[in-house]
């Protein structure tokens, strides 16, 4: 990748985090203002003594946790993920693979330029890898035992150049912020849900509005229970939301970073013979879940729809088909065979 | 009217010419430091060999001159690298550094031969540590190469070259090997018979 591409690249992926940040803060800010305004109508018509709904502070401490929240992620997502999946880190090598993997690691930290990462290891024996952080220069790369055992020491490398390739590009900053946020999302709206099916919620709200507005001022009660219905779409489509950004950033991303890696490496028959080994161990990496599946090189969840291309495929797989990256990367490796110059991206 | 299209266009030109001069000193740095990496790599390299040739020295003590042609080749590799830098004497390390690259290829292809030396872990590791040595000096030289490149095609391009004067800019060497003779590949005998 040219330099003009590449600081084109970090400049989207920075932008698009700020966004990411700013769309998670002005949901829990819609989530608490809405529920302000819904309970404000209801509220509005109540007799003059009743109690009305006219400071929204359910908005204020929603907007104040939102931002507390992305706080957190910004600050502590890196290792929220690693602990998701039970990594440990590796500070001092005893065994000659872990040797070889810091030795690996070492070298591409020196190829790409940049600072060594941290190296944790996934007790799991499918094999898999991913990078999180949020800066370049105190990044985490994180590759599974059964990868360790898989791959040759080429292998291993063009692996790691792929995750350096990532850390580079600035996308485990959006990748790491979109596991964190997505997860509280989903945690949020299973909660909403769960307060919806016990009825607690529509018990409290529907008391007060029969209360006070009945049939006489439907206006406002009407607006209310409109704000109510869009406000509770939100909650439910939000974890659905997140889940469809969370692949929407990542596919376009693992071909830059093959592309990335060959530079790094200067062999991508190395690399495309690594996604083989990985793809035929088809066994799910089960240490790592949903909500960071995004982050892997290869999809750890195994889905089939990541195998298929066309419209089903390009709007829900987290990963291209792995066929297509190795034919990509084989056609690269002939053309740097062929010519000596290797092709940018292909 | 005319004063003060003039004043806009010599602050035009003054303000190209602090970003023009401020990023020819940060790709000199980048270029100091990509060289810098490769230092602490052949220093690395260096380091390690004197280790591997205790490792196999009793094994293979009829295997004299291979080992002395390491040794040799990693002396004078080590007296060229003290006064090499960026603007001279990057090619003549290049040279000595492929020299010693040959010499110690021959000597893995020597351990090849003794199953039992490679078997023992010390030898095993020093394998794997020499590996990865040859492979940071590699990526190294590739970054410092992209670097320098960049570096130099800058410095030389309108209008660039008028401000490169003031940076102290000068065409730095890239980490080549234009000696014909070091360029070949190691002749190797892979007869499996031990020499006499």
């Amino acid at each position: 990748m040219s330099e003009q591409n590449l600081f084109e690249q970090q400049r989207a992926n920075r932008r698009r985090s700020a966004v990411l940040v700013a769309i998670f803060v002005g949901f829990f800010a819609w989530v608490g203002f809405g529920g302000d305004l819904a309970y404000y109508l209801f509220t509005v018509d109540a007799p003059p003594r009743a109690y009305h709904h006219t400071v929204p502070w359910i908005g204020i401490v929603a907007t104040l946790l939102g931002l507390g929240m992305a706080w957190f992620a910004w600050s502590r997502g890196p290792k929220q993920v690693l602990w998701a999946t039970g990594a440990w880190q590796l500070l001092e090598p005893s065994k000659p693979e872990e040797q070889q993997l810091v030795n690996v690691v070492e070298e591409m930290a020196i190829a790409s330029g940049l600072p060594r990462p941290k190296i944790w290891i996934v007790p799991d024996d499918d094999p898999n890898a991913f990078a999180t952080g949020i800066k370049a220069t105190d990044a985490h790369v994180a590759v599974t035992e059964g990868l360790l055992t898989a791959l040759n020491r080429d292998e291993l490398q063009a692996v790691i150049a792929h995750e350096m390739a990532h850390v580079r590009n600035d996308d485990v900053k959006l990748m790491t912020l979109l596991a964190a946020l997505a997860g509280v999302i989903a945690l949020m709206s299973d909660g909403a849900l769960r307060m919806m099916r016990f009825g607690s919620f529509r018990g409290r709200g529907g008391g007060r509005s029969g209360g006070g507005g009945g049939g006489k001022k439907g206006g406002a009660a009407g607006l209310a229970v409109v704000v109510l219905v869009l406000w509770l779409i939100t909650l439910i489509l939000a974890p659905l939301i997140s889940r469809l950004l969370a692949l929407g950033v990542s596919r376009k991303r693992e071909f830059l970073a093959d592309a990335t890696a060959a530079q790094f490496t200067r062999n991508p028959g190395a690399l495309a013979m690594a996604l083989r080994k990985i793809e035929d161990a088809a066994a799910p990496t089960k240490a790592i879940k949903q909500g960071t599946a995004h982050l892997c090189i290869a999809d750890p969840l195994g889905r089939k729809l990541n195998a298929k291309s066309g419209f089903l495929a390009d709007a829900f797989a987290t990963h291209p088909p792995m066929a297509v990256r190795i034919a990509r990367l084989k056609a690269m490796a002939y053309q740097y065979d062929k010519t000596g110059v290797l092709p940018e991206a292909l | 009217m005319g004063t003060l299209a003039f004043l806009i266009v010599v602050a035009a030109v003054v303000f190209w010419a602090i970003s023009a001069y401020n990023t020819l000193i940060r790709m000199k740095g980048e270029t100091l430091n990509a060289w810098k990496q490769i230092d602490v790599q052949l220093k690395r390299r260096h380091d390690l060999i004197p280790n591997l040739v205790e490792a196999v020295k009793g094994a293979m003590s009829f295997e004299r001159e291979t080992l002395e042609a390491v040794i040799q080749a990693r002396n004078q590799a080590v007296k060229i690298q003290a006064d090499a830098s960026p603007t001279g004497g990057v090619q003549a390390l290049a040279g000595a550094e492929a020299a010693l690259g040959a010499a110690l290829s021959r000597l893995n292809v020597v351990v090849e031969r003794y199953p039992d030396l490679k078997a023992t872990t010390n030898v095993g590791q020093l394998q794997e540590e020499l590996t990865s040595t040859e492979n940071r000096v590699a990526f190294a030289r590739q970054l410092y190469n992209d670097t320098a490149t960049g570096y130099n095609i800058k410095q030389q391009q309108f209008p660039w070259n008028l401000i490169a004067g003031f940076a102290r800019a000068e065409q730095v060497e890239l980490w080549e090997i234009t000696d014909e003779k070091e360029r070949d590949v190691p002749q190797v005998d892979l007869s499996m018979k031990p020499k006499a």
